[in-house]
C-alpha cells in the first residue's frame, strides 16, 4: 500500500508554534531564573536551541542547554533493542535544585520521557522538571503528560509521525504518514 | 542472543568487517562520557548475568570487562581457574555448560589456548567474547588501541602505525594488524627474528629490523610487553641487550622526525622495552589505552545485547 503524507504544520507554523511555546515557558516559570532546557536527542535538541533562542530575544537572557540520549535508559533493549549507535549526553552544570525543562519532538507512548526522567536523576534533583513538545500524538502506554504541547495530533497508530527540523532535514516540517511503510 | 549488528560472539578483529569495526568503535564514544559522570551507571543490561571466565591471570583486562558490565548494570561472576573446578580437572566445556545451566547471558573467556573462544561459542548458547586466546586474538584490546588512535589522530586510514617487540607470542599483536588494516591504516612490525612469526610477510605488514627504522617511519609505537613467562629460553641473548637494541627510549625518540603516539598494551616492562620517562612522557597515552578500555567494552556488550534496531526505531515514543 502506497504511504500518504499530509502536512499537519508548515515551517510557518512550526515557527509559529515554537514562539508561543517559548512564551509559555516563561509564564510556566515565572521567569528564568534557574532554567535549563535540555533537548531528547535528536530532534528534541534542535528544538531546544529555537526556544532558547526565542526566550533570549524576548527575556535578554541565555539559558543553558542541554542534550539527553535515553538509549541507554530504554525498557525495551531484550524486546526490540537499541537503536544501534548511542548519541551523546550533555549536562555540563549540576542540575540540582535547577528548573529542567525536557523538550521532545513527539509525545507518544511516553516511554521515552520515563527513560528521560531516570537518565536525569542519574544526574541530579532538579527543583521541578517540565515537558515541552512540539507535538502530543497521544496513545500513552504511561501516565506521563505534556506541561506545553504545540499542537496536539489524534493519530492512530499504525500512522507516524514525522518531525523535520531545518539543521538535520533541510526544511521545518510536521507530517503525519499513512500506509506504506509508515 | 544473535545481535543483528555483531552476531553471536566477538571472537575477534579478523572475521569483523570494517564496517562492524566502525560501528563499534562510533558506539564506543559516547560510552567514555558515562565514566565522567557522578553515577557511573546506566540500566541498559539490567537482568543480563555475565560470568568472566579467566583461565589465564589477567588484573586489567578482568577488571576493565568488569567495569563495563557493572556501568551497564549487568550481574557479573568472576571465575578463575585457580581455585575452581578447573583445578580439579574440569574442562573448559564443562565448566561453561555447568554455568549456562545457571542461566547466563554472556560469558567473556579467557584462556591460555588459542582458539579457546571459538571451541566455546560454538558449544554454548551464552553470547562469548574473546578476552584473550592463547597467541591468537585480543579483539578488545585491539578496539581500544583504535579508538585511542582515533581519538589522538581523528582517522585511522592512512595512519603508521609499528608494533614493536615480541610478535611472536602476542595476540595483541594480532588484533591490531587485522584491525589497523581494515580499517585502512599501514602497519609494520619491528622486533628481532626470534620474535616475529615464520609467516610475516603473509600479515602484510611492512618488517623493520631496527627500531631506529620504525620510530622514522611510524606516527604510532604501540610497543609489546616481552613475554618471559611464554619463553622458554633462547628468544633474546639478555634483556639488557633486547633494551639496548628494541628498548623504547627517550634518546631514540628525540631523533625521530615527527612525534610519535606512545602505546602499550601493559602490563610494562619498564627499562625492557620501554623506558620509564617513554611511558610516563608527553607523549604516552598508556592510561588513555585503559580508559577507553571500559567505553570499548561496554560497547561490545551492548551491541552483543541488542535487538533489532529497525524496530527499535519505529517503538520511539
Amino acid at each position: 500500500m502506497a504511504s500518504t503524507r499530509s502536512i499537519a504544520l508548515d515551517a510557518r507554523a512550526v515557527a509559529r508554534t515554537l514562539r508561543r511555546m517559548a512564551d509559555e515557558i516563561v509564564e510556566l516559570f515565572d521567569g528564568t531564573d534557574d532554567l535549563i532546557l535540555v533537548g531528547i536527542q535528536r530532534r528534541g535538541v534542535q528544538l531546544a536551541d529555537r526556544l532558547v533562542e526565542m526566550i533570549r530575544e524576548r527575556e535578554g537572557v541565555q539559558l543553558p542547554r542541554g542534550a539527553l540520549d535515553i538509549t541507554l535508559y530504554r525498557d525495551d533493549l531484550q524486546t526490540v533493542g537499541p537503536r544501534p549507535v548511542v548519541g551523546k549526553t550533555h549536562l555540563p552544570w549540576l542540575i540540582d535544585r535547577q528548573r529542567v525543562v525536557i523538550v521532545d519532538d513527539v509525545l507518544y507512548t511516553g516511554r521515552t520521557i520515563r527513560a528521560a526522567l531516570d537518565e536525569l536523576a542519574d544526574f541530579g534533583r532538579p527543583s521541578r522538571i517540565a515537558l515541552a513538545v512540539l507535538v502530543d500524538r497521544g496513545g500513552r502506554e504511561l501516565p506521563i503528560h505534556a506541561d506545553i504541547v504545540g499542537k496536539k495530533l489524534d493519530v492512530v497508530q499504525p500512522a507516524r509521525v514525522d518531525v523535520q527540523v531545518s539543521e538535520l532535514d533541510g526544511e521545518d516540517a510536521v507530517t503525519v504518514v499513512t500506509g506504506g511503510e509508515a | 542472543m544473535n545481535s543483528p549488528h555483531l552476531g553471536k560472539d566477538l571472537l575477534g578483529l579478523e572475521e569483523l568487517t570494517a564496517a562492524k569495526i566502525q560501528l563499534l568503535l562510533d558506539t564506543a564514544e559516547p560510552f567514555k562520557e558515562i565514566s565522567l559522570r557522578a553515577i557511573k551507571k546506566v540500566p541498559t543490561l539490567r537482568g543480563a548475568t555475565i560470568v568472566n571466565l579467566f583461565f589465564e591471570p589477567s588484573t586489567r583486562t578482568r577488571i576493565s570487562f568488569e567495569f563495563a558490565e557493572k556501568r551497564l548494570s549487568a550481574d557479573t561472576v568472576n571465575v578463575a581457574s585457580a581455585g575452581s573446578s578447573v583445578s580439579k580437572g574440569e574442562t573448559l566445556v564443562d565448566t561453561a555448560r555447568n554455568l549456562e545451566a545457571m542461566k547466563i547471558d554472556m560469558v567473556v573467556v579467557r584462556h591460555a589456548a588459542s582458539g579457546a573462544a571459538r571451541f566455546l561459542a560454538q558449544r554454548i548458547e551464552s553470547n562469548v567474547i574473546n578476552a584473550g586466546d592463547g597467541t591468537h586474538e585480543h579483539p578488545t584490546q585491539g578496539l581500544l588501541d583504535m579508538l585511542t588512535l582515533r581519538d589522538h589522530f581523528k582517522r585511522l586510514e592512512g595512519l603508521r602505525v609499528c608494533i614493536c617487540g615480541d610478535v611472536l607470542h602476542s595476540r595483541v599483536a594480532r588484533s591490531n594488524i587485522w584491525g589497523l588494516q581494515k580499517m585502512g591504516a599501514e602497519v609494520a612490525i619491528c622486533g628481532p627474528r626470534s620474535l616475529l612469526p615464520n609467516h610475516v610477510e603473509s600479515l602484510g605488514v611492512h618488517v623493520f629490523r631496527r627500531i631506529e627504522e620504525a620510530i622514522e617511519w611510524a606516527d604510532a609505537l604501540n610497543i609489546l610487553r616481552l613475554q618471559l613467562e611464554r619463553m622458554q629460553g633462547g628468544y633474546i641473548p639478555s634483556l639488557r641487550e633486547y633494551n639496548r637494541v628494541f628498548g623504547v627510549t627517550r634518546e631514540k625518540l628525540e631523533r625521530a622526525p615527527r612525534d610519535i603516539l606512545i602505546m602499550h598494551p601493559g602490563p610494562m616492562n619498564r627499562g625492557v622495552e620501554i623506558d620509564s620517562d617513554v611511558a610516563d612522557g608527553p607523549h604516552s597515552v598508556i592510561l588513555d589505552q585503559v580508559t577507553n578500555g571500559v567505553a570499548v567494552r561496554m560497547a561490545v556488550l551492548y551491541l552483543l545485547a541488542g535487538g533489532n534496531p529497525a524496530l527499535a526505531e519505529a517503538a520511539k515514543g
